[in-house]
């Protein structure tokens, strides 16, 4: 495994990794290198120039004002152990303490990971169940976008030539709210064949909001819904749960993800047993 | 013999340096002036070659040379087959080490780079151009051997590299009176291919000096004393010029007794080139290019009476060889499958027709367990889906149809002679001790939260500790099976032995050491095992078919009981003593009766070596060796049990409990046995649950990297009880039987069956391995008739 020849630059800023950017056309970005790395070595992408970002300290950290600003070099296992994910966005911590292994969440990033955008990735699906905001750094300064936006197809996303991912918003979390992440993870690569994530505020015993979102099968994470609004306004009984989940194939679409290990077909028509599992999961941390 | 040494489970002295990553293995060997090798391998599974187009990538920056087919032919004689199976029309289809002009697998060798660094030679296969004309594939044996599949060898029709069958019996009689008056049970058992997948993949260093015509080849191999021979007749260096060292070996499974075209290859350059080159596999190519395992394709039938007593096995088994033969391959489906077929019971009549068949898949070789696996499999399914056709209880089948008890020989229908076991005596230990009859009540219960329970047992006996020289020339071995040794004591008493066998993680080293601690009373501390190096080494046959303690520990055990014998009669001289009046114990020589004044093997050991007053035509020294030729092959054998729940809703199955009773004979260390049979269960359920090499229909290798491929993993496995019985083989110097591949050997069969018991309720009676999810949930929905 020997990438081909590429030339390293470290930038020690945003600023000067945007700079990079725009001086060396089709540069790639390495913060983690567990996306990049691989493709490198594989010889399935050949950048001129590697922009390492990893030692950006401006992109780091966790910091809570009005809900959660995340570095984009957060790694998943900080993810993982952090209290204030755990407070504000458990799904999170739990989607994280699932990617890979222990080398893979000790060095891969929250930014890496949504700005790569493969469909089989965990984090994306629970960014768009909790409604998260990216916010981008490029020449023309600073922007935000809605999570909903930024995934444009497998491995496509909002981000511009010269922008670099900076950091994630997450709205702080509410009374009564509880959120969870329930995973189908292909037995070789531990990526997602199907990722639920759920997040259920319960007042007065029945749900008032709800937000699923589903990824592993399709191109970008979708939002449920169908699912959704058979629950909202509901006591959530396992039957409640049940019928809610099965109104996923509503929300599919048409584009929907299969491979030699687990066809398109069969993701379907299991998708509603773990829509169910992230569903009660997240009932039980709202209650 | 001492009983302190022999038999405790100390830990094994190979580890520290093997963890702390302080061992040197071949791609850790660096030498003045080397350069390296990448090999330029087809994308297509099946073409002719137009053209090769080398002159950009001979200019690259660092390129030395580029060297297609034309360079290499006359040059380098074909990768050899060394198996001549008799009796079974082989043909064998030479297999180049740089195709010429048609590939036939994606991973055949086109071309090799060699540069100043190992970038400089990947980027410059990035500019060799070659032209393709894509020929039709197979990849499914059974498939390639009808009359219209693509045919990959000119001169062999059908593709049919061989027709092995074994019988004994009169097999059709007992399928007719099955059919008249008992049960006849048929199953399509599909062995999947599957990846080895050794820690350290396949390396070459090959250093020529011109000066003197030697060559010395670090390679990664089970038996470097093979490579040393193959080698030589392949690349035309005499065999006492060639020096082979195998350093640290990181595993091999099987995929490391092949001589590989890339090992003769890197040969060929070192030579051109008058440079150390070095050639080290990346993962991919390992992947594509290195032998994979199993891949038959099984009609099975079982008569039986109605009472379940077993009567007759006939079987049909297409065995996808890949696109050439490896090393030891014919061998494989056939000798260390058909003969044992009959497993541990009393089997009146079996017959299987074995066809060896040519795929456009890298070649198949042995894989732990090899052949035995497959073998097993095939019978004790069988006798579980005659347990529910006549609702018998699968372990009462079991005792209905086993050997009874013997310890010194039983001859079975296949005509191998098994040296000693205890079949009902082990099932009815494991039944014991699991809780079956609680386990059998948990089950009646039913499913609890969609989740189905179900039990399975498998009683395998396999061969190993290959075996009698005699029997290797009969069955086309091309090649001895005896193992040697040379024991040397130093003045000081501290031991070195030189042994032919190759150990590669199995911990002989700590297992030896044991065997001569035990032998003459010498702390194991103080015995360094030298080994895998053709210099310094005796011949040995290699690491494989768990043999190596089972013969290189008896030739080990013989050696140092050569030394404890001239020992003694030198103690008898120092201590003015007849040698009649002589005894021995824990290290010390001492006439009978005053074990006070003795002479202990370290003082014999100065005396011998200064020989200052050996007894009259003693010659001076303490050493010792001998050649083991075993008598007969070892036959270890037990009982396993696996426990599995199933998710019905997404077809998940959760392997929940494991225990495997194993009898190996004495134990020479049981916590490496232990450590043994973990590791060979987990490759085994590995088989079961998750792993499988996928070809697609251009015989593209789609699961090609550790992404897709599932190998086992901690985590999805539970705690693995290992019991035991002891059962000495008689016709062993130590009574010792192979370990190694025993849990492989067992383990898949006991997982499917486990599988297949949860969903009996639901009518599911067969499914595919690997039990992916889906497979098992597409099952249960046809069984319910969705």
């Amino acid at each position: 495994m020997f990438a081909p020849d590429f030339d390293y630059f470290r930038a020690g800023s945003v600023a000067e990794a945007g700079e990079l950017l725009a001086k060396y056309p089709g540069a790639k970005l390495l913060a983690g290198g567990h996306s990049l790395i691989p493709l490198l070595k594989l010889r399935l992408a050949a950048p001129a120039a590697v922009i390492d970002i990893g030692r950006i300290t401006e992109l780091r950290g966790i910091t809570t004002n009005d809900g959660l600003t995340i570095g984009a070099l957060t790694t998943h296992a900080e993810l993982a152990e952090s209290g204030e994910v755990k407070q504000h966005a458990e799904a999170l911590a739990e989607a994280a303490s699932q990617v890979g292994d222990p080398a893979v969440r000790n060095r891969g990033t929250i930014g890496g990971n949504i700005a790569h955008a493969d469909p089989a990735s965990d984090l994306p699906t629970v960014l768009a169940a909790l409604g998260a905001t990216v916010n981008i750094v490029g020449s023309d300064g600073e922007r935000s976008t809605d999570v909903a936006d930024f995934f444009q197809g497998i491995m496509m996303t909002a981000l511009g030539n010269n922008e670099v991912l900076t950091s994630i918003q997450l709205p702080a979390a509410t009374a009564g709210q509880g959120t969870a992440y329930a995973k189908f993870a292909h037995p070789a690569s531990r990526y997602a064949v199907i990722g639920v994530a759920a997040s259920v505020t319960l007042s007065g015993g029945t749900c008032s909001a709800a937000s699923v979102a589903v990824g592993g099968l399709v191109p970008v994470p979708v939002r449920c819904g169908s699912v959704e609004q058979a629950v909202t306004g509901q006591v959530l009984s396992p039957e409640t749960i049940a019928r809610a989940a099965d109104a996923i194939s509503d929300d599919l679409g048409d584009d929907l993800l299969g491979d030699v290990f687990a066809s398109a077909d069969y993701r379907k028509a299991v998708a509603p047993v773990y829509i169910r599992r992230a569903l009660t999961m997240a009932a039980e941390r709202a209650g | 013999m001492s009983t302190r040494i022999f038999g405790s489970g100390i830990r094994r002295r190979e580890d520290p340096r093997l963890i702390t990553g302080s061992a040197t293995y071949t791609d850790d060997i660096t030498l003045p002036g080397m350069v390296y090798a990448a090999m330029l391998r087809s994308p297509h599974a099946h073409a002719k070659i137009k053209s090769i187009n080398t002159s950009k990538a001979t200019n690259a920056p660092g390129v030395l040379a580029i060297y297609t087919g034309a360079d290499t032919e006359g040059q380098l004689q074909p990768t050899p087959c060394a198996w001549l199976l008799p009796d079974s029309d082989l043909k064998i289809a030479s297999y180049p080490c740089i195709a010429k002009d048609v590939v036939r697998y994606t991973g055949d060798i086109v071309a090799v780079a060699v540069a100043d660094t190992p970038y400089q030679a990947y980027d410059a296969l990035d500019l060799i151009d070659v032209d393709y004309e894509p020929l039709p594939t197979v990849i499914d044996p059974e498939s390639a051997a009808k009359p219209e599949a693509p045919q990959l060898h000119e001169e062999i029709d059908g593709n049919q590299a061989f027709h092995w069958v074994v019988s004994g019996g009169d097999v059709d009689a007992a399928f007719a009176e099955a059919e008249a008056n008992g049960v006849v049970l048929k199953e399509r058992i599909l062995q999947q291919r599957l990846i080895p997948n050794a820690m350290e993949t396949r390396s070459a260093v090959a250093q020529y000096n011109r000066a003197s015509g030697e060559l010395t080849l670090w390679n990664t191999t089970q038996n470097p004393h093979i490579v040393r021979f193959l080698c030589s007749v392949v690349t035309g260096v005499p065999e006492d010029k060639l020096r082979v060292i195998a350093p640290e070996v990181g595993g091999g499974f099987g995929s490391k007794i092949a001589v590989y075209p890339a090992d003769f290859v890197t040969v060929f350059c070192a030579k051109s080139l008058g440079r150390p080159v070095k050639w080290t596999e990346t993962r991919s190519e390992n992947y594509q290019a290195t032998t994979h395992g199993r891949d038959h394709v099984q009609d099975v039938e079982l008569a039986a009476t109605k009472d379940g007593k077993i009567t007759g096995l006939r079987c049909t088994v297409y065995a996808g060889m890949g696109a050439y033969l490896s090393t030891a391959a014919p061998g494989i489906p056939t000798i260390l499958h058909g003969l044992m077929l009959s497993g541990c019971y009393t089997v009146p009549a079996v017959k299987e027709d074995v066809y060896g068949i040519y795929t456009n898949g890298v070649p198949v070789e042995a894989y732990r367990g090899a052949g035995r696996p497959e073998a097993t499999f095939m019978l004790e399914r069988l006798i579980d889906v005659l347990a529910a056709k006549l609702d018998l209880d699968p372990a009462d089948v079991r005792q209905r149809n086993f050997i009874p008890k013997f310890d010194d020989g039983h001859d079975v229908i296949t005509g191998l002679t098994y040296d000693s076991g205890d079949y009902p005596g082990g099932l009815t230990k494991l039944l014991e001790h699991t809780g079956y009859k609680a386990l059998r009540a948990k089950q009646e219960e039913g499913p609890q939260n969609g989740k189905y329970l179900g039990i399975g047992i498998s009683s395998y006996v396999e061969i190993c500790g290959l075996g009698p020289s005699q029997v290797a020339g009969a069955i086309g071995f091309q090649g001895g099976l005896w193992e040697s040794a040379i024991v040397r004591v130093h003045p000081t008493g501290k031991v070195h032995v030189f042994i032919g066998a190759s150990p590669h993680g199995q911990g002989e080293e700590t297992t030896f050491a044991q065997i001569v601690a035990s032998e003459i009373g010498v702390d194991a501390n103080d015995v360094k095992i030298f080994h895998g190096d053709t210099d310094n080494t005796p011949m040995g046959w290699g690491t494989y078919g768990s043999r190596t303690t089972a013969v290189g520990g008896a030739a080990l055990a013989m050696a140092v009981r050569k030394i404890r014998d001239k020992a003694k009669v030198l103690a008898a001289h120092l201590l003015e003593a007849s040698v009649e009046d002589m005894d021995y114990e824990d290290g010390k020589f001492f006439v009978k009766g005053s074990p006070d004044k003795a002479k202990t093997i370290q003082d014999v050991a100065l005396m011998a070596n200064v020989a200052w007053d050996l007894p009259e035509g003693m010659e001076a020294g303490l050493e010792a060796s001998t050649f083991y030729d075993p008598p007969n092959f070892v036959f270890p054998y037990g009982s396993h049990l696996a426990v599995v729940e199933v998710d019905v809703d997404t077809g998940h199955v959760e392997l929940t409990k494991y225990t495997a009773l194993d009898d190996c004979g004495p134990q020479i260390n049981p916590t490496i046995v232990e450590g043994q049979v973990h590791g060979g269960v987990v490759q085994g359920v590995g088989q079961a649950l998750w792993e499988e090499a996928v070809y697609d229909e251009n015989a593209q290798l789609t699961t090609g990297s550790m992404l897709d491929y599932a190998l086992p993993r901690a985590d999805r496995l539970p705690p693995i009880e290992v019991i035991s019985t002891v059962t000495p083989s008689p016709h062993h110097p130590l009574g010792v039987k192979g370990i190694g591949e025993a849990g492989t050997i067992a383990s898949t069969v006991t997982v499917y069956n486990a599988v297949l018991d949860a969903l009996r309720p639901l009518g599911v009676t067969s499914i595919d391995m690997p039990f992916t999810p889906e497979r098992v949930w597409r099952a249960i929905e046809d069984a319910k008739g969705n």
